[in-house]
Order: structure tokens, then C-alpha cells, then sequence
């Protein structure tokens, strides 16, 4: 069975077909991502994930929406901004879900889309690393930092003084960022991907037409 | 096969403790390593959890790189292990990918065909040196030494790679081997918050406060880590968190090629000691000792 064939109770809006399918499309990317259909609610990943406490929707939660087709919930919610990428829950799967990899995947969704608010951190800081990278080639970490600082208030900044004094004095900042000698080449192949990755227009078709039953699984 | 050393960035910067002292290791135990040449970010995880091609042709680079020269990469950094092993085994297990991200390789002349393996520098020296030829090196017992072995998430994780992925234990064979004393950890391979401490630092910061508070409990003189990034959440934000918290822990967090490294007899400076934030009594007792030793035998 093809991962597009996954059936959803009920009709589905426009809108919720269109941000089903480039999630989807997302996650055709992902080695055996197909698996998120034979996710069978056990919980593992909730209780295995250190970051649980502060969601608002739990792993676990996120794949039963998806299945009840409210893929706008998924998109604005606070978990997938808050993941930290630990893996937990996809290392213990019974499954073998790539819980964090679909996570990733929705991430990529809502980015594309811009579902997030204004001076959100976790997209300032992500607009910073990619300048930071095409620039240098190489991390170079006060710049991030000031540009990050930009976007999201000085107040930040203020308070990252005192820290960044204890890591200067033992040597622990550049003063000048290291570029690579191959830089043009490096922003020439970013250049490419970046146009492979560009979100994709979709047609405007309903996906599915008429109501169907609770058949997630697969 | 030879080794290519991929330090990262965050290994040039500010966690030079762990560039200096895992090259000093090496060169200890007399398999110098090499720099990959040229080498760029890999992209980190915030760039892989945002644009997937981009994030594969960047780490890619690395890979072509090392393939042009026959080697495979040793990646100390957690994150940098991560991500090419990530991008390694999506590229060989989806061809389609392989060649989109080709095509976007052949832009600067390059091409990977997925012959490289990503090793730990862990992996290395427990798997491929030993811990019985590391013993032989050894200058002293760390004698005495209580450690807390923390891991850290992508080491392991997520899929097997060297070490079990829920209760990993080749740094307490290593140390266990040299010494020291390990001490009950059981969250060795909980989540420190990661770069949530630039983005929910509130969170974050409460994640890094169980870390601590467990190894204080379990009585341990230090944290012992594998992550830059975990190292630098549990150091340079423990004030923070003392302040946040009410607390008061003094805990040194050192990565594991620095107490290697004492051991081996390497000085201060040769293992970035000196670079810590929090200073280990008996750390600094067992370097003077292990020190000397060496001064004697050669």
C-alpha cells in the first residue's frame, strides 16, 4: 500500500488535503517513513520523551491527528518547535517509527507554509545559521548570536554578557571566523539543493472525495 | 583503513578543550590523525530538521571529500556523528536521493558513492585500539576518581551503531579499566536540552538541572561527556541554573579524552584542562601524579 493511500474518516477541507499531501511528500524522503501507518498508540514515545511535560500535544497525539486528518492542529502546535532531536522515542518505537524524522518532516511542512509567529526564536535562529553557513562555510558562533540577537531583542543579548566575558577570557571565542578555502564552491552546490528543496505548487484537487471510514492502519 | 579527523566547528571554537585533547590522545597512543582538508559545517541538526536536500548535499561535501582520499572520517562531535552518519545511510539506502544530491555535488566537481564509514573517536579507541592496549599506555590509576559517565543522545541514537542504545557502557569499560569508579548514572543518555538553551531556555535549563542533581546524589567528583554541545549546557549554564533553581552545584564536567589523556600523563595544557570553567581537585592531584610518572619512565 502506498503511503498516499492512507484513509481518513470523514471529508477533508482544501486546505487540510493540500498541507496532507506536502507533509507527506516530506516524508517520502525519510527511509521506511512509510511506517508512521502502522503506528499502533502504545505511548512509548510519550513516555520515553524528557521534553513530554512541556507540550501541548504529545508525540503519540501528533500521529492520531494525522490519521483524524486535523493537520492544522499538528502544524500549530508547540511540539515540534520544542523537540530537541534526543531520538528517545524513535530509538524505542516498537514500530520502528521515525518519530523524529516526522517530526522533521511537519517542521519542514509548516516552514514552508510560514506557520509560526512573529520574532519566533527557532526561525531566527535557523535564518541566522543558513546566512551564518553561506557566509563562512563554518559555524562561527558570535555571529549567529548577534544575528540571533537582532531578530529576537537586545535584552537577550544583555544577558548573555557575563558568559560570553568567562568564555573570552579563557579563549574560548574568536575574534575572527575561519571561512573555507572552497567557499564558492560550498555556496555553489547550496545554491542547487536549495532550488531541489523549494516547496512544491500543488493542484487544488480534493484528495479524497466522499467520506470514508477509520482505516488508518494500514 | 586510515582515519580523517573532522573536528566541527563548535570544536574550533568553544569547546577547543575537546579538539586539543582528543588529537593529544591519539598522538599518545601513537596513531596520529589527520585533518580532513577543507572541510565544512555539516549542517548541525537545526539545518537538518529544516531543508532536507540542502542539509544532505552540505554534510555530502564531507563525505566526498574523505572518499576522494580513501578514508573514513572520525567525528568526535555528537551532533557532526550524527548528521554524516544520517546522511550517509540516507543517501545509500535511497538511490533517487543519492543522485539529487549528486547532481548538486557536480557543482563544485565532486561525487559520493557511499563508501565511507563514520566512526566515534570512542568507537575507535575502545573497538579498534582497545582498552588492554590503552591500559598499557596508561602513566597512573586514576585511583579514587568517582565518574558519571553521561553519553548524551546522539551518540547512541538512533540507530545501533558501536554501543547498546539504552544502556551503553564503553566508557565505563574504559575508565573502569584505568581505575576509576563508576558511579550509578542512570540518565546517562538523558536529554541536556540541547540547543533548546538558545531558543526555551526555561526548559532547557530545568533538563540540565536533573542531570546535575543526579550525579551530586550519586556522589561523583565529575561529569564525564562526549558532547560538546552537553558539555557546554551542563558548564558555562550551571550558574544560571544554581540561580534558577536555588541550588548550588560546583560539578566539573570534563570530555573523556581529557581524563583519558590524565591517565596517559598528558599535562594541563596538553588536554585543554585549563580551558574548564570548574576546576576537580582530584583530577588536578592525579595529573601531578601521572605527570611525574612519565618524567620518570622516559
Amino acid at each position: 500500500m502506498e503511503i498516499k493511500d492512507i484513509k481518513i474518516p470523514g471529508k477533508l477541507s482544501l486546505k487540510e488535503t493540500e498541507l496532507r499531501l506536502a507533509f507527506l511528500d516530506h516524508v517520502n524522503i525519510i527511509p521506511e517513513g512509510e511506517k508512521i501507518k502502522t503506528c499502533i498508540q502504545c505511548g512509548t514515545c510519550t513516555g520515553s520523551c524528557p521534553l513530554s511535560y512541556a507540550m501541548d500535544i504529545t508525540p503519540r497525539e501528533l500521529i492520531a491527528l494525522f490519521r483524524a486528518g486535523d493537520m492544522e492542529t499538528i502544524l500549530r502546535s508547540r511540539t515540534i518547535w520544542i523537540c530537541a532531536s534526543c531520538y528517545a522515542c524513535q530509538s524505542r518505537c516498537p514500530a520502528a517509527i521515525k518519530i523524529t524524522d516526522i517530526i522533521y518532516a511537519i517542521k519542514r511542512t509548516a516552514m514552508d507554509r510560514r506557520i509560526y509567529t512573529k520574532k519566533f526564536p527557532v526561525h531566527s535562529v535557523r535564518d541566522a545559521f543558513i546566512k551564518n553557513l553561506y557566509r563562512y562555510g563554518r559555524l562561527y558562533e558570535p555571529r549567529l548570536m548577534f544575528d540571533h540577537i537582532l531578530r529576537t531583542g537586545f535584552w537577550k543579548g544583555f544577558k548573555l554578557l557575563p558568559l560570553t566575558y568567562k568564555l573570552a577570557k579563557r579563549g574560548r571565542i574568536e575574534l575572527k571566523p575561519t571561512k573555507i578555502k572552497n567557499v564558492s564552491g560550498l555556496r555553489k552546490i547550496m545554491k542547487k539543493a536549495q532550488k531541489l528543496d523549494l516547496p512544491k505548487v500543488y493542484d487544488k484537487k480534493p484528495y479524497i472525495d466522499g467520506a470514508v471510514g477509520y482505516r488508518a492502519v494500514g | 583503513m586510515n582515519h580523517l579527523y573532522y573536528p566541527g566547528c563548535s570544536l574550533q571554537t568553544t569547546h577547543k578543550g575537546y579538539d586539543i585533547s582528543c588529537r593529544a590522545v591519539f598522538k599518545a597512543l601513537g596513531s596520529e590523525m589527520k585533518e580532513l582538508e577543507d572541510w565544512n559545517c555539516c549542517g548541525a541538526t537545526i539545518y537538518m530538521s529544516i531543508k532536507e536536500i540542502t542539509s544532505l548535499a552540505i554534510a555530502s561535501r564531507n563525505l566526498a571529500l574523505a572518499e576522494k582520499m580513501h578514508s573514513d572520517i572520525i567525528a568526535p562531535c555528537s551532533s557532526c556523528y550524527t548528521i554524516l552518519s544520517k546522511a550517509n545511510k540516507y543517501m545509500i539506502e535511497n538511490k533517487e536521493l543519492m543522485e539529487k544530491v549528486n547532481g548538486c555535488l557536480a557543482e563544485d566537481g565532486l561525487s559520493y558513492n557511499g563508501s565511507v564509514r563514520i566512526r566515534h573517536p570512542l568507537d575507535v579507541l575502545v573497538n579498534d585500539i582497545g582498552v588492554e592496549i590503552i591500559r598499557l599506555y596508561a602513566m597512573c590509576e586514576l585511583e579514587g576518581l568517582k565518574i558519571a559517565n553521561y553519553y548524551g543522545c546522539q551518540i547512541v541514537r538512533p540507530e545501533k551503531r558501536f554501543d547498546d542504545r539504552e544502556n551503553p557502557t564503553s566508557m565505563e569499560n574504559l575508565f573502569e579499566s584505568l581505575g576509576a569508579e563508576n558511579v550509578y548514572y542512570a540518565c546517562k543518555l538523558r536529554c541536556c536540552g540541547g540547543m533548546l538553551m538558545t531558543t526555551y531556555e526555561e526548559t532547557a535549563l530545568k533538563l540540565s538541572e536533573w542531570l546535575l542533581m543526579r550525579a551530586v546524589e550519586n556522589g561523583a567528583d565529575c561529569i564525564v561527556t562526549t558532547c560538546p554541545l552537553c558539555q557546554m549546557n551542563l558548564e558555562s549554564y550551571q550558574q544560571k541554573i544554581n540561580k534558577t533553581f536555588g541550588t548550588n552545584y560546583q560539578m566539573p564536567i570534563f570530555f573523556f579524552t581529557q581524563i583519558l589523556g590524565v591517565a596517559l600523563g598528558l599535562s594541563e595544557k596538553e588536554l585543554g584542562i585549563d580551558l574548564n570553567f570548574y576546576k576537580c581537585d582530584k583530577v588536578e592531584k592525579l595529573m601531578n601524579q601521572s605527570h611525574r610518572a612519565k618524567q620518570i619512565t622516559f
